[in-house]
């Protein structure tokens, strides 16, 4: 075998005959330019990988779809139970019992103030006798009553509140028993904080799920890129041998994870949303049944992104703890 | 370019594999390093390549100091060597250009150059045409030639072989050593470690030869 070529001092390289200003501006973008080449390359054999092992990538991607679809799902269902809550909101309405005492005119002229506070978007007066009809009308009981000398019931103001979250109402509240017309103001406040309470509780239940998970997939993607850093074990060492430092050896790990992330990640999102089509229909007929215009809400594209983002970040995350940890195990020998 | 200060190595369980080993290795000089198997010349090369750290002594290679060298400079310290391995050590799953572009590929040289480079290597070696077969059909010789094509083709002032002739028949071998030899006259420190003696004494080189972990006088015993 001859030589071919001229023989050249190997330690230094030819310069071209520039001002050493453009040498380095040329270096610095031929630096940049490399080192997104080799980024794109490291992808393009990572999306031939899963391409060749299409299998058990899969089955990984799979995994993490169904991972997150869970919470997803549980987050989205939450959504549209706490839309519909804003809708029982709007009707919650303030009785004021008046005193039994006041004349109809009175109870008129309480109203005619009541009209001018700002807090209240709905004023109704019901006489005391109007209340006794209704009250015949509406309970039942109405045979009861015909056995009274009297009317019992108390003529009552109806109020709809402008603001019906129950930070707002309970002052609102305070100020209307103050009144001195006033017996009693009363608000049904209970049930709709129990409804807010549950509500609580389920969401922090679809966090902790969403945690939980989350860690599945963490633990599932670490475990594929370990089965693949032990395959290639033959590669790493003989990265390392040449001069490979440990960010370029894990570099196409990581992108197999951010990949298989992703494409868990958009998988989930095809799950969630078909989930929520197939419920669609039977919703639709419930909502009229109860003569509600209730209509389901989709994942949004918000929440889309974050839950794509989160699974990329996701893959991301389990490739590198796992990579990180065994790729300082295997060294040359 | 290399040198030992009464280094030595012993591997954990007591095993001294090397003992008081003093040696310098001038740039551009080209050395045998001899000895029965077990003498310990894979320990050396080891520690020359910072795979294995000494226990004892000092090492100084191309301006690092091995006893100290951090684990985050060692990818740079390596990519100033070629190794050459007596198992060849090719990637099979990857053509000869990819296992040859390696070293440029990880000190990320551009694009442009890794071909002409890659190319100008395997026509060093005689391999020229052969870049997209896979290593798998290539003959031991051939493969042989693939893997020091890769320790030179990103011009290492340093060239590290483990008994690169061990599998080659005595014609091959040949062959392989001149290749060393013009490698050596291009400029590269080589240090080749071979127990082949007959072909070591023809190419009338220093030689440093190991008995039981040490180095014995060498100069005048071994050498012609």
């Amino acid at each position: 075998m001859k030589a071919s070529g001229p023989r050249h001092n190997y330690r230094h390289k030819p310069e071209h005959v520039v001002s050493h200003m453009e040498v380095n501006k040329t270096r610095v973008e031929g630096r940049v330019k490399t080192y997104f080449q080799r980024h794109l390359q490291v992808l393009m054999s990572c999306l031939g990988q899963l391409y060749r092992a299409p299998i058990s990538n899969l089955l990984t991607v799979l995994v993490i779809a169904i991972s997150l679809s869970l919470p997803a799902l549980l987050l989205v269902a939450l959504d549209n139970a706490r839309s519909l809550v804003v809708g029982w909101d709007e009707n919650a309405e303030i009785s004021l019992f008046l005193d039994p005492s006041l004349t109809h005119s009175d109870g008129e002229r309480l109203k005619e103030q009541l009209l001018e506070w700002r807090e209240l978007s709905g004023v109704r007066y019901l006489s005391a006798q109007q209340s006794l009809l209704d009250f015949k009308a509406y309970s039942g009981f109405g045979e009861v009553l015909e056995l009274l000398d009297e009317n019992p019931l108390p003529a009552v103001i109806v109020l709809t509140p402008g603001d019906s979250a129950p930070a707002a109402v309970a002052p609102l509240l305070e100020r209307l028993q103050q009144l001195p017309e006033v017996e009693l103001a009363q608000l049904d406040l209970e049930w709709l904080n129990k409804i807010y309470a549950m509500m609580d509780v389920a969401e922090r239940a679809a966090w902790v799920l969403g945690v939980l998970l989350a860690i599945a997939v963490l633990l599932i993607v670490g475990n594929t890129v370990r089965v693949s850093i032990q395959q290639r074990r033959t590669e790493i060492e003989v990265c390392k041998l040449v001069g490979g430092t440990n960010s370029f050896i894990r570099r196409p790990f990581l992108y197999m994870g951010i990949i298989q992330g992703a494409i868990g990640g958009l998988l989930a999102i095809i799950l969630v949303s078909s989930a929520l089509f197939l419920l669609n229909g039977p919703i639709a007929q419930l909502a009229t049944l109860y003569q509600s215009n209730f209509e389901l809400l989709g994942m949004g594209f918000l929440f889309s992104l974050l839950l794509l983002l989160s699974s990329m970040a996701l893959g991301w995350f389990g490739s590198l703890f796992t990579v990180s940890y065994y790729i300082r195990e295997i060294e040359p020998s | 370019m290399i040198r030992f200060n009464k280094a030595g190595k012993r591997y954990p369980g007591g095993f001294q594999a090397l003992e008081n080993i003093s040696f310098h290795l001038k740039k551009g000089e080209m050395s045998f390093l001899t000895g029965h198997s077990g003498a310990g010349k894979s320990t050396l090369l080891k520690l020359i390549s910072a795979i294995e750290p000494p226990t004892g002594g000092q090492v100084l290679v191309n301006g690092y100091d091995l006893n100290k060298i951090r684990a985050g400079k060692i990818p740079y310290f390596r990519r100033e060597i070629g190794i050459i391995f007596q198992d060849y050590k090719l990637l099979y799953d990857r053509t000869v250009f990819d296992n040859v572009a390696l070293p440029l590929i990880v000190s990320g040289t551009s694009f442009r150059d890794v071909g002409s480079r890659v190319r100008a290597a395997l026509g060093k070696v005689g391999l020229s045409g052969r870049e997209k077969a896979s290593p798998i059909v290539l003959s031991g010789g051939e493969q042989q030639r693939v893997s020091i094509a890769r320790a030179i083709v990103h011009h290492p002032p340093l060239l590290l072989a483990d008994e690169p002739t061990g599998n080659l028949d005595p014609d091959l071998a040949r062959d392989i050593m001149n290749l060393f030899s013009e490698m050596n006259q291009l400029g590269m420190t080589t240090l080749i470690a071979s127990h082949d003696w007959g072909l070591i004494g023809r190419m009338g080189k220093r030689i440093l030869h190991l008995e039981e972990g040490r180095l014995q006088d060498p100069d005048q015993e071994w050498q012609r």
